[in-house]
């Protein structure tokens, strides 16, 4: 192990002598050596995250648009979050995805990779039928469903006429337009199952012949077995969920586009945002609308600095596991 | 394990078990403890297990099916509630090319998605090399700072960042969705550094000792090891791309022409009032690349998915 790394310099055999009279250059060396890989990155890391992060704070405190130059306005934009009910309809909405849609995505998930992990015969064509929907771009899928969930002819509602129910409208009504995006969050769900399914897979069958032993039935040895070793996969599916429904745009933009099937084009999509009746208008819907439809530069960055601390409070969970895995290491 | 334990105080006989997670052991187990005959219970546990797994099948199937199915009829069919095409039209696909601009959409995507992926290729991979494989001071932060940007939903830097561009005169184009992977992708440089944690020291060090200087090291004992790990994130890359919808609507929008697939079908409503047969059409033509891209590489790809959540 002493050989491993160019941190160690004096140890490296395969240094000629002259190395070692010369450590302070072989560190400078060393440290070229190391900057010659990670300099991209480092200047990626300063122009994408640290420069837009500094300058969203100080914008959030500014009055501007595409045109006029930013105007130090003091905390005028932090007070009008506060009485902006728009904000607070977008933060509610996307709150349900993350109540509702997270939980509902990784159950899915769980019970799919459960039911392939026990089933030897046929798991190989089961998980990829399962996983494709996973694949397709979001917008195509967010047509699909608008499409297989129109209210009157669609496939959907056809099906269920046919055994006389009456369905519901889907995309188009306010209170089934976000049931309806989980529906349609479900249908991908294929990216978690493989990933649960490999966890699962991984748990060690010894636990299991213990536990089976024991007289454990299926549920307790779910309980005692099967959770705790996969717990990690959760914790970091559920945090990266959380992540990704804080951002949710896509979905929401084209299925309320489409369902109200007014007419739009890329640039005025925002018209529709929301539709029906704002049950599907989200946080990064109502930024990307102040900021690029009503050109409050300002305001937009304060919603972005607030989404910033939420994101940034659900990433700690995870960097906390990952201080104690860079820790462990070596 | 003290669940486990306590579990055990319950007691209760051991029971036979088949075709479930313990089935598997049965190809390496030395001996079975016990004679294994095939119980009613379990033959029917395996027929519930299997209908699940055949329904669920074409529930996740069905959508699609639909597609199909009504891309092929006539756009006044397409409206009503019939479920099969009285009538095949396959020149739906080409009436999508010829009345809309698929083309254009088509190859924009193309040029962003690969261009994207190339980029990301000759930034990431050294740098997941040094974060994987060098000791520097720093290198920890550094990591836990790539794990920030990967986690950072990108409507929080979107205002500096479209005026940074805007400066710089390249909105209304895709440029400042490609040029960034000049400069490293903070997922792919994550995906591939979980992954070259797992090569072993050794061959490096071998590498080392052979007088061999740390990039010919990556170039030519850490990429050839390393290829199922690159062709993951290779194809993440060009699946993020292929599929993004807010990064060109962000800065394309008000210039069509460079206008990518997921762009265009989502505007596809204003240029034909409502015709569900060539929307599903264009939508399923959308699919076609990725299925193609997923069904030659689909066991690097799987493997590259497992590693985005289990290792770390």
């Amino acid at each position: 192990m002493a050989i491993t790394t160019v941190g160690a310099p004096g140890t490296t055999p395969g240094a000629p002598p002259a190395r070692r009279s010369a450590p302070r250059w072989w560190r400078a060396r060393e440290r070229l050596t190391v900057l010659s890989f990670m300099a991209p990155a480092l200047i990626g890391l300063a122009l994408f995250l640290v420069y837009p992060l500094l300058a969203s704070v100080y914008f959030s405190f500014t009055k501007f648009d595409l045109i006029n130059p930013p105007q130090w306005v003091g905390l005028r934009n932090w007070t009008f979050l506060l009485h902006d009910p728009n904000v607070r309809t977008a933060a509610t909405n996307t709150l349900w995805l993350v109540v509702v849609m997270v939980p509902a995505r990784m159950l899915g998930a769980l019970g799919t990779g459960l039911l392939l992990a026990r089933s030897r015969r046929g798991a190989g064509i089961y998980r990829t039928l399962f996983y494709l929907p996973a694949l397709a771009p979001p917008v195509a899928a967010t047509l699909a469903f608008v499409f297989l969930f129109k209210p009157g002819t669609g496939p959907v509602n056809s099906l269920l006429a046919h055994v006389g129910i009456e369905g519901p409208l889907w995309f188009n009504s306010p209170q089934w337009a976000k049931p309806s995006l989980v529906l349609l969050a479900l249908w991908g769900i294929g990216d978690l199952m493989i990933i649960f399914l490999a966890a699962l897979l991984d748990v060690p069958k010894q636990l299991y012949e213990a536990a089976s032993l024991d007289g454990a039935n299926a549920w307790q040895q779910f309980r005692a077995v099967t959770l705790p070793a996969i717990s990690p996969v959760l914790l970091f599916a559920a945090v990266t969920g959380v992540i990704q429904t804080l951002q949710y745009f896509t979905q929401a933009a084209v299925a309320a586009s489409v369902a109200s099937g007014q007419a739009t084009t890329g640039g005025g999509i925002s018209s529709t945002f929301g539709y029906p009746e704002n049950s599907t208008f989200t946080y990064p819907l109502w930024l990307y609308v102040v900021g690029f439809r009503y050109g409050a530069l300002g305001y937009a960055n304060v919603l972005a600095v607030v989404l910033f601390v939420v994101a940034i409070t659900v990433t700690a969970i995870l960097l906390r596991r990952f201080r104690t895995f860079l820790g462990s290491e070596r | 394990m003290t669940a486990l334990t306590h579990d055990s105080a319950s007691g209760g006989p051991p029971r036979p078990r088949g075709g479930g997670v313990l089935g598997r052991d049965d190809l390496t187990a030395p001996a079975p403890r016990r004679p294994r005959r095939r119980t009613r219970t379990e033959v029917l546990l395996f027929v519930a297990r299997h209908s699940i797994a055949i329904a669920l099948s074409l529930m996740f199937l069905a959508p699609v099916v639909f597609l199909v199915l009504t891309s092929f009829m006539t756009s006044d069919q397409s409206l009503t509630s019939n479920l099969w095409p009285a009538s095949w039209h396959p020149e739906n696909y080409a009436d999508v090319f010829t009345r809309t601009p698929m083309a254009k959409y088509l190859l924009n995507t193309a040029v962003y998605a690969v261009l994207a992926t190339l980029f990301m290729l000759l930034s990431s991979v050294p740098a997941a090399y040094a974060l994987a494989k060098l000791r520097w001071r720093g290198r920890n932060l550094t990591f836990v700072a790539i794990v920030c940007m990967m986690m950072l939903p990108p409507q929080v830097t979107t205002v500096p960042l479209y005026l940074m561009w805007a400066n710089w005169g390249l909105t209304g184009s895709l440029w400042p969705l490609i040029l960034p992977m000049l400069l490293g992708d903070a997922f792919s440089i994550f995906l591939l550094r979980q992954f070259l944690v797992t090569i072993p020291d050794e061959y490096l060090d071998a590498a080392r000792v052979d007088g061999c200087g740390e990039w010919r090291a990556l170039l030519r004992v850490v990429l050839p090891m390393a290829r199922p790990g690159i062709a993951a994130a290779a194809m993440f890359q060009f699946f993020y791309a292929w599929n993004d919808y807010y990064g060109p609507l962000l800065y394309t929008s008000e210039n069509e022409s460079a206008w990518t697939l997921s762009l265009g079908l989502a505007s596809f409503r204003s240029l034909h009032a409502v015709q569900w047969n060539l929307l599903t059409a264009a939508t399923l033509l959308t699919m076609v690349p990725i299925m193609l891209v997923f069904f030659f590489a689909q066991k690097a790809f799987v493997q590259g998915v497992t590693l985005t959540g289990v290792k770390g």
